[in-house]
């Protein structure tokens, strides 16, 4: 009966393309927005956790309290033994350290009196024997002139920053900051690199050396202002990192020194809470969003060619249906629709999503000024979840929208419905 | 006996009140009957019908088909009825236009749940029957009025039913189609005992029919048969002479209805 059924479905066009096609660009949407809001909120959130926070963070507690300040002199020390055992209790992450400091930037002339001078943020990472921080904070499209630090006492710059002070690759300048114990840092470094983010804030001042030079110019042996962890699958997982931050904490949190570690996840940090709420939520709302609409649309086509079947209703009555038969009916009808919709969608959506991914959008000639850290191509992200979310809006929304159609099956007399075949 | 109304009254709400549509009808048929209830518009024969068919419910009285009440069927009883003993023929043929032939005469065989192989047999004598085997595989939008009502003749009887109920099966047709349809619903009707109601006001029906029940209404005023008014013998094949038009009944090789029934 089923079978004979769709076989009428689907040689009745009315009634197959126009809801299969309904439900199909509901899917397409559906797939495409899932896809490219969650890369590019992914990406979002990667930019932020490769620059700043990592996935986790682990600070001494009074680094944590005051991290917007940079407080170098509040830094973690022993960081080798630190790491290592970070890296025992949590084998799934890597782990980096880093310093952020600031501090004035002085160019000398030949005779050594001041040419320029200028404002730094700086960060020192892995540089020298290590690709993986370049890697990781995608420095090579960046660096606009000369190369990355090959030996120590080299640094790369911001190229805005090298033209404002008059700097040119292989000059010396001299670091001008404050030391891990309070006192006054100067340290020497040449320009080997610069870099150009196209973020106005990195753009405006980032210097980033060696995390070995910048040990030494701070004053700072085997000491790190902060560790960060990063998932080996370089995506953040927020309940993950959860688990893995109350685990280490807990392992201090009746310890009696006051520069014991604390380690903070992604979304405890620099306000990114919401950026991960959001993300977490984007497909449910995404998919809510388009289970109402579509089915508010199926619904009302659902009325109309339920309308103009009256007549076939009535005369299935009249062959010996009964009316629950024949709502039944409908909605399996109407669960073939949205299989066959969704199953369309899905695959279309894909196409469309995967050169968004591969290839994306670049969006850097509209992010001169940008004072947020996201990447500067937008890329949609297939995942998992992508393959399978919209046959929820999809399926849903079919099934919903045909069962509040077939209502009209009950709530009208047999007899009136038997009188519609004489319509 | 096949159907008994006893003392039908049917209202419909309209407005504040109710309109009365059957007015304390008794009637009786019995198996193998050829019966038309004619009136005009209006009189109560299709809402007659529609209960005896069990799609509609007596306001008061009582309607025995097949020795069940209709008053007291659920939805399931009475839709149970209809599917296995009940068949319907309609003015407006109401075939499934997506399907072929085959499938639309087949689909009360599907409800109730015969296998493919019987399926194909019953529906393949049954077009024989009504002489469509050349037209299987068209679709209703291919065949002429008159094709497309022997169609529904044919889906109607394909699962035997005890009784077929036909609201004005001749209205769309001209006479020559007319004539047809009926020469081989009286066959069908002699050869496999069938019982037929009619609900008409067409003449030419009224021509073939054994027995006529006139409404007006909502109630019988006359009940009788036309060869033999109002006293004479029920004459069971009336209406051979009546057709004047060279189309013949397309039956069996034999001239009887399917030797396998």
């Amino acid at each position: 009966m089923i079978q004979f059924l769709f076989k009428g479905l689907m040689r009745d066009k009315s009634r197959s393309l126009i809801p299969i096609i309904v439900v199909a660009l509901g899917v397409i949407i559906t797939v495409f927005l899932q896809s490219l809001l969650s890369g590019v909120i992914g990406d979002s959130i990667e930019s932020t956790a490769n620059f700043t926070t990592g996935h986790v963070k682990v600070m001494t507690r009074p680094y944590s309290e005051n991290s917007s300040q940079l407080p170098n002199d509040l830094a973690l020390v022993g960081v080798d033994t630190l790491k290592e055992s970070l890296q025992k209790q949590f084998p799934e992450m890597t782990w980096a350290e880093r310093i952020q400091f600031g501090g004035l930037l002085d160019a000398p002339d030949s005779n050594g009196h001041t040419r320029s001078q200028g404002n730094v943020s700086g960060m020192g990472i892995r540089l020298l024997n290590s690709t993986e921080e370049i890697t990781r904070m995608n420095l090579v499209p960046t660096l606009v002139s000369g190369k990355f630090p090959s030996k120590p006492g080299e640094m790369l710059m911001s190229d805005e920053l090298c033209r404002k002070m008059k700097l040119k690759l292989g000059d010396k300048v001299t670091l001008i900051s404050s030391g891990m114990y309070g006192d006054m840092a100067m340290y020497n470094f040449t320009v080997s690199g610069t870099l150009h983010f196209g973020i106005a804030m990195l753009d405006r001042g980032l210097m980033i050396a060696d995390i070995e030079d910048v040990r030494s110019a701070l004053n700072m042996e085997n000491a790190s202002g902060e560790i960060l962890g990063f998932f080996t699958n370089a995506r953040y997982d927020n309940k993950l990192a959860k688990e893995a931050a109350k685990s280490f904490n807990a392992q201090y949190v009746s310890s009696q020194d006051k520069f014991a570690p604390v380690m903070v996840p992604l979304s405890d940090m620099n306000d990114m809470g919401f950026l991960v709420a959001y993300s977490e939520n984007v497909q449910g709302i995404i998919v809510s969003i388009f289970i109402i609409a579509m089915a508010i649309v199926l619904w009302n086509a659902g009325l109309l060619g339920g309308l103009r079947r009256y007549g076939e209703f009535g005369l299935r009555l009249a062959i010996g249906e009964s009316k629950h038969e024949v709502y039944l009916t409908i909605v399996a009808e109407s669960l073939l629709i949205g299989i066959i919709g969704s199953v369309i969608g899905v695959i279309v959506g894909l196409l469309i999503s995967w050169p968004m991914q591969t290839v994306g959008w670049d969006i850097s000639s509209m992010m001169k000024d940008s004072n947020f850290l996201m990447p500067s191509v937008m890329r949609a992200h297939i995942s998992r979840t992508t393959y399978y979310i919209g046959f929820v809006p999809g399926i849903l929304s079919t099934v919903i929208g045909a069962m509040l159609a077939g209502i009209g099956i009950y709530k009208r007399q047999t007899a009136n419905l038997f009188k519609e075949l004489e319509g | 006996m096949i159907v008994e109304v006893k003392n039908l009254v049917k209202k419909f709400p309209i407005g504040d009140g109710f309109f009365t549509a059957l007015k304390g009808v008794n009637l009786v048929f019995t198996e193998g009957e050829f019966t038309g209830l004619v009136g005009p518009s209006g009189s109560g024969k299709t809402t007659l019908l529609n209960i005896i068919g069990t799609l509609d419910v007596p306001s008061e009285g009582d309607v025995i088909v097949l020795s069940k009440s209709v008053g007291n069927l659920n939805p399931k009883e009475a839709a149970q009825l209809r599917k296995e003993e009940l068949g319907f023929i309609f003015q407006n043929y109401n075939l499934l236009p997506v399907y072929t032939v085959f499938e639309n005469v087949e689909f009360p065989l599907l409800l109730l749940k015969m296998s493919a192989g019987e399926r194909k047999k019953r529906v393949l004598e049954t077009l024989e029957w009504v002489g469509l085997t050349d037209k299987v595989k068209s679709r209703p939008s291919q065949l002429s009025g008159g094709e497309c009502q022997r169609v529904a003749i044919a889906r109607a009887m394909v699962k035997r039913p005890r009784l077929v109920l036909a609201d004005e099966p001749t209205a769309n047709l001209d006479a020559a189609n007319s004539h047809h349809i009926l020469q081989t619903m009286e066959k069908l009707n002699r050869e496999l005992k069938t019982t037929f109601i009619f609900a008409t006001h067409d003449e030419k029906v009224i021509g073939y029919l054994h027995r006529i029940i006139r409404l007006a209404d909502g109630q019988v005023v006359a009940d009788d048969s036309p060869l033999n008014p109002p006293k004479g013998d029920f004459k069971s094949e009336p209406s051979e002479g009546t057709f004047t038009n060279n189309t013949s009944l397309n039956s069996s090789p034999s001239g009887r209805l399917g030797g396998a029934l």
